[in-house]
């Protein structure tokens, strides 16, 4: 254990921390993408899907566990954020070069404001706390109609902004995250510096498109419209 | 030429500092910067007043003494070049210039644009070398090096230990000086024996000395005089990572400079 | 102290035998005791660092100095051809033997066979543990070191790091030193300049310092101090040596008793870029590997204004190759420096002022490639097009002589120890190894063989023979130097006229090279011994160092090393002519040969010439050590 303390203590470990936290967090997101996107196959198959989760055993542990993960991500990456604001007391008067580093340079902004998101989306479509009423609230099956809510949150144009724009937000944090994550990890290599170079966006652009079609394709009257 | 220069003028160590302009006029586009500063200090010094005290030594782009951000840009606009090998050939006439220190908390300012570098020093005094006792070497044949990782090494081994990339970090890192030196000794077979060793003192005199952490934005690449690519720190990533996650040293090592001052 | 007649103390034996002979007699000190002795290193360039690390292997408690904020620094950093030894790994005939040939050669029979002997022997030494350092030197294919060809040899004996060997080199030795600070051997002291040593009952004691950064004086006893401070080139304000390099520490060793040999011995560098702007501030050396490739020329005839590129091969002058067709274009440096001299003065100089001489590699580039002349000279191309603006790939590069290193320096005995016993020179600071003219890539071999494989053997047979911490700094010799180094700071303080230092630096440098520069002769002589008190004198009544003592002022910085380099520029001159003969780099025009080669005079001058201060304000007392050559024969230096 010793080992380990030693390490997140380092500068490295500590940003290992953040990128293999960050790393099972894309994995999530991308499950979470796929689940959502059940949407394009109608009513029945979301919420079936829904229904399948809300009565898996795991359910909770899954919950905590990703709670933790969040939390390790943006509790360290706060930490390091404090401790680089530290390492430049004085800043400069001039900086060049400025806009080509930005997405880099807004991580900690970006992440906060997905955190705040991340909070409304809890709130909206777990708790079901803010947004409009639903009803009626189960579909023919007796299930949660997750479907139906989407589409009646989506429907409303602040809602779906909110969520479009978190999205945008997403893409800018995960561009500059995943092309750091293979240098934070140590593979980059002269030889394959292109394909990571190439990769980020590729793996951001999917991402995004997957969650953000969803309102898209509501506010446009392709889902639900019937 | 003509130029209005800003500059950061600061006494001492404990003073406050300030900027400061002067025009400088009828400066010849084949005077490098610091010749450009030299005419100014001695019109300064003909008022009696105190010169701008810079770091300069070699002025041929190797020492590594010269150090000043320029517009925003460590070392200048120019890539791959040190503040004595820029030219006022590249500014444009009637240019507005503002001149700083390196700013770093590892980098206290000593006076106007010099700043205090030890912290660098106590980073290769942690394992930035082949521990080869004077006598000791067998014959330079005894062990061969393929070409590929002799250049390697030499790429890293090109740093001139001047600070620009930890100038240039937004967060102060000295990641790319430390990886340039862990890199070059990583990549020889002389360097093998103690390449946990040496990462795992290097990274942790660096945490220790108050720089910043690395998050990706390879600015300091950019800034690099010598041109030293920011892969290097990739590879310093993962040589500290394999040390820490499979080395003895790293469970037996003591930390030495943990409360050094 | 010593007095002349000094004995360079060289061991008995063949010559090939004396220093094995000598490492078998000397007085040791051992392991125990040895941390009970603390030794001084003022310098941290290749021998400085080396010395100070090696000294700290052996167990010697170490301190050492550096007016730098970092050892790694030093102008040892900025040499970028290579290093020599002799290892025969081409195959091509070299040995020991043919590398202290060379270098006797080379240097004009002006240097002392046992001490080169000894160099070359030490050389292959140095290979192997800077490899062992792990210093990238270029490899071949295979994996084997490679070599490329200096001036003055006719064997590819240079190792070299592309063209940045001191650099890798000092960083190796800095390492190591560095290695020494962190287990506490060897105590730094960076942005602190030594200002005077301490000489008590006639032996070194320590040395007296100011730190840079606040002004602080510090008093440092020890056993032995050893003096690793460089060259004095930078006298001629225009040089390739770094702005910061000064005759400083020497100087005031010389003051203090220790001889200086053979001031007058300072080697003009063929291959630099050439002066374009009067505020230019230093000439940057080309390294001489450019001449392995490019070839040199001007145009046949004079004031030809035309572009290089439309001046036809027939029409150019090849003149290296033309007058030393042995050696062409890698002559040794004396001879391209005088060369290149003679045609600019013939009006056939080219670029701005008609100073400087082509260097083209048009013709290697057709017969390499551009990929095979990139790898080997790159990063050169790519600084002359940063300094000049222009691109020699395209147009040839101009270059011109420029001072570049002293062979002269602190006289030393076989042992490195100067006149005032316990004071050790090493590196450029001493005189011992390289004549009247130093070869190319042996001045990085030179510093190394002091520091890390002569000096730690010869100080223990010093310290051996006297008890440790004999010194104190709290004696009434620590306290004279310190007042004195005071009231001398006091005095540049106090001057407060209005003149930059640099301008009493411009003048004297002019002056130096006008009269002490690449050929010299009587009557120049004369008129700069009668011109610099007076540059002294205004000196002393116009400069501003524009603020106090007791903090960070980089002008008193300078003024005190511009100070006493207006001292120490006496000296140089007296040497010069006191010397009636050319030989190597000093070459007196009334001295030469029918077709304008240097003309020794073995009768007179085959010896060494070391300058004594006395402090009663009269001139320097000269002295020689004679110089016997028992291996070699005095012969003519021919390079035709």
């Amino acid at each position: 254990m010793n080992r380990l303390v030693r390490l997140f203590r380092t500068s490295i470990g500590s940003k290992l921390v953040v990128a293999a936290s960050g790393t099972l967090l894309l994995g999530f997101l991308f499950v979470h993408a796929g689940g959502n996107l059940l949407i394009l196959k109608g009513p029945d198959a979301l919420n079936g899907y829904a229904d399948w989760m809300q009565g898996h055993p795991l359910l909770w542990g899954f919950r905590l566990g990703l709670l933790a993960l969040f939390a390790v991500h943006v509790l360290t990456a706060i930490r390091l954020a404090r401790a680089n604001r530290a390492a430049r007391p004085t800043p400069y008067r001039r900086i060049a070069r400025l806009g080509a580093r930005l997405p880099g340079r807004l991580m900690v902004f970006s992440g906060l404001l997905l955190l705040a998101f991340l909070i409304f989306h809890l709130l909206h479509l777990t708790v079901r706390a803010v947004g409009p009423e639903v009803q009626p609230l189960l579909d023919g099956a007796g299930r949660v109609d997750v479907y139906g809510m989407i589409v009646a949150s989506f429907s409303e144009p602040l809602t779906a902004a909110v969520y479009l724009l978190a999205m945008g937000l997403l893409g800018l944090h995960l561009v500059h995250a995943i092309e750091g994550l293979f240098q934070t990890l140590g593979f980059n290599h002269e030889s394959y510096q292109g394909l990571i170079r190439l990769l980020a966006p590729a793996l951001t652009l999917l991402l995004v498109s997957g969650f953000a079609a969803i309102p898209l394709l509501v506010i446009s009257g392709a889902l639900g419209g019937g | 030429m003509d130029f209005t220069l800003h500059i950061w003028r600061q006494h001492g160590a404990a003073e406050a500092g300030r900027f400061v302009t002067y025009p400088v006029r009828g400066i010849s586009p084949d005077l490098s910067f610091l010749e450009m500063l030299d005419v100014l200090n001695e019109e300064l010094v003909g008022r009696g007043e105190a010169p701008i005290a810079f770091d300069h030594d070699c002025r041929e782009g190797i020492c590594g003494s010269c150090a000043m951000v320029i517009n925003g840009d460590p070392h200048g606009p120019l890539p791959g070049t040190t503040t004595c090998q820029l030219y006022m050939r590249h500014f444009a006439n009637g240019a507005e210039i503002t001149v700083e220190p390196w700013r770093a908390r590892a980098f206290p300012v000593l006076r106007d644009l010099i700043v205090d570098r030890a912290a660098l020093d106590r980073v290769i005094q942690a394992g930035g070398y082949v521990s080869v006792n004077t006598g000791a070497a067998p014959d330079a044949h005894a062990l061969t090096v393929s070409k590929q990782a002799a250049d390697a090494a030499f790429e890293a081994a090109a740093c001139i230990g001047c600070g620009a990339c930890v100038a240039a970090c937004p967060n102060g890192s000295a990641m790319l000086f430390t990886a340039a030196k862990v890199v070059q000794l990583a990549m020889l077979p002389q360097g093998r024996p103690e390449r946990a060793r040496r990462v795992i003192g290097m990274v942790e005199a660096m945490d220790d000395a108050g720089f910043g952490n690395c998050t990706n934005h390879y600015a300091c690449a950019e800034a690099c005089p010598k041109q030293i690519p920011a892969r290097f720190i990739a590879r310093l990533n993962r040589e500290f990572l394999n040390a820490a996650l499979t080395s003895r040293e790293f469970v037996e090592l003591a930390r030495p400079h943990e409360h050094e001052e | 102290m010593r007095t002349p007649p000094f004995d360079p103390h060289t061991p008995e034996g063949p010559l090939a035998e004396k220093w094995q002979r000598h490492r078998a007699e000397v007085r040791l000190v051992s392991p125990t005791n040895r941390r009970r002795y603390r030794v001084i290193v003022v310098g941290s360039g290749l021998a400085g660092a080396s010395a100070a690390a090696s000294l700290a292997e052996l167990g010697y408690q170490v301190d050492c100095f550096t007016f730098h904020d970092s050892p790694r620094r030093a102008h040892s950093v900025a040499a970028q051809g290579g290093i020599n030894a002799a290892k025969n790994y081409r195959n091509d005939g070299d040995s020991v033997e043919r590398l202290f040939r060379d270098t006797i050669k080379g240097g004009d029979y002006r240097s002392r066979e046992a001490n080169v002997y000894r160099l070359a022997e030490i050389s292959n030494q140095i290979i192997d543990h800077c490899v062992a350092q792990g210093i990238p030197f270029a490899r071949d294919y295979a994996g084997y070191l490679d070599n490329r060809s200096f001036g003055g040899a006719q064997v590819a004996r240079t190792f070299y790091a592309r063209g940045q060997t001191g650099q890798q080199l000092l960083l190796g030795a800095y390492g190591a030193l560095s290695r020494q600070v962190h287990s506490g051997q060897v105590r730094l002291h960076t942005r602190t300049e030594m200002l005077d040593l301490v000489v008590e009952d006639g032996r070194a004691a320590g040395i007296i310092s100011r730190r840079l950064t606040d002004g602080r004086i510090g008093r440092h006893a020890a056993d032995a101090v050893v003096l690793a401070t460089g060259g004095y080139s930078n006298i001629y304000y225009l040089s390739t040596n770094a702005l910061a390099s000064n005759v400083t520490a020497g100087y005031r060793a010389y003051r203090r008793g220790a001889w200086f040999a053979n001031p007058s011995f300072t080697q003009i560098h063929p291959t630099c870029i050439p002066a374009v702007e009067d505020r230019q501030s230093k000439l940057t050396l080309m390294s001489e590997s450019l001449r392995n490739d490019g070839r040199i020329w001007v145009p046949q005839s004079a004031h030809d204004e035309r572009s290089p590129a439309d001046i036809p091969d027939t029409e150019r002058d090849y003149y290296l190759e033309r007058m030393y067709p042995a050696y062409g274009n890698l002559s040794p440096r004396d001879i391209s420096s005088r060369a290149a001299k003679a045609v600019c003065d013939e009006a056939r100089g080219v670029g701005p002022g008609g100073r400087g001489v082509y260097l083209d590699f048009a013709e290697a580039i057709g017969r390499l490639g551009r990929r095979v002349i990139s790898d080997r000279y790159g990063n050169l191309f790519q600084m002359y097009q940063r300094i000049t603006g222009e691109d020699p790939w395209q147009t040839p590069m101009r270059i011109y002589p420029a001072a570049h290193y002293s062979m002269g320096g602190l006289w030393v005995d076989y042992d490195l120890m100067t006149t005032v016993p316990g004071l050790f020179a090493i590196g450029e600071a001493n005189f011992s190894d390289h004549g009247a003219n130093r070869l190319g890539a042996s001045a990085l071999m030179q510093g190394l063989a002091d520091g890390y494989f002569i000096l730690p053997q010869t100080l223990g047979h010093y310290l051996a023979g006297r008890p440790p911490l004999a010194a104190q700094n709290g004696t009434a010799a620590f306290e004279e130097a310190q007042a004195a180094v005071e009231a001398r700071l006091k005095r540049l303080v106090a001057v407060g006229g209005r003149t930059p230092v640099d301008v009493f630096h411009r003048r004297l440098g002019e002056l130096m090279w006008e009269y002490c520069g690449m050929s010299r002769d009587r009557a120049g002589l004369e008129q700069a011994l009668a011109e610099i008190p007076t540059l002294r004198e205004e000196f002393w009544s116009g400069i501003c160092v524009c603020g106090g003592s007791e903090e960070f002022n980089v002008v008193l910085e300078k003024a005190g090393r511009v100070a006493d380099y207006l001292e120490f520029a006496e000296v140089m001159v007296r040497d010069a002519l006191a010397r009636e003969e050319s030989c190597g780099a000093h070459f007196r025009t009334e001295y030469q040969t029918a077709d304008g080669e240097a003309q020794r005079n073995d009768a007179a001058f085959a010896h060494v010439a070391a300058w004594g201060f006395r402090d009663d304000g009269s001139a320097p007392q000269r002295a020689i050590e004679p110089l016997s050559f028992e291996h070699l024969h005095l012969a003519e230096r021919n390079y035709r």
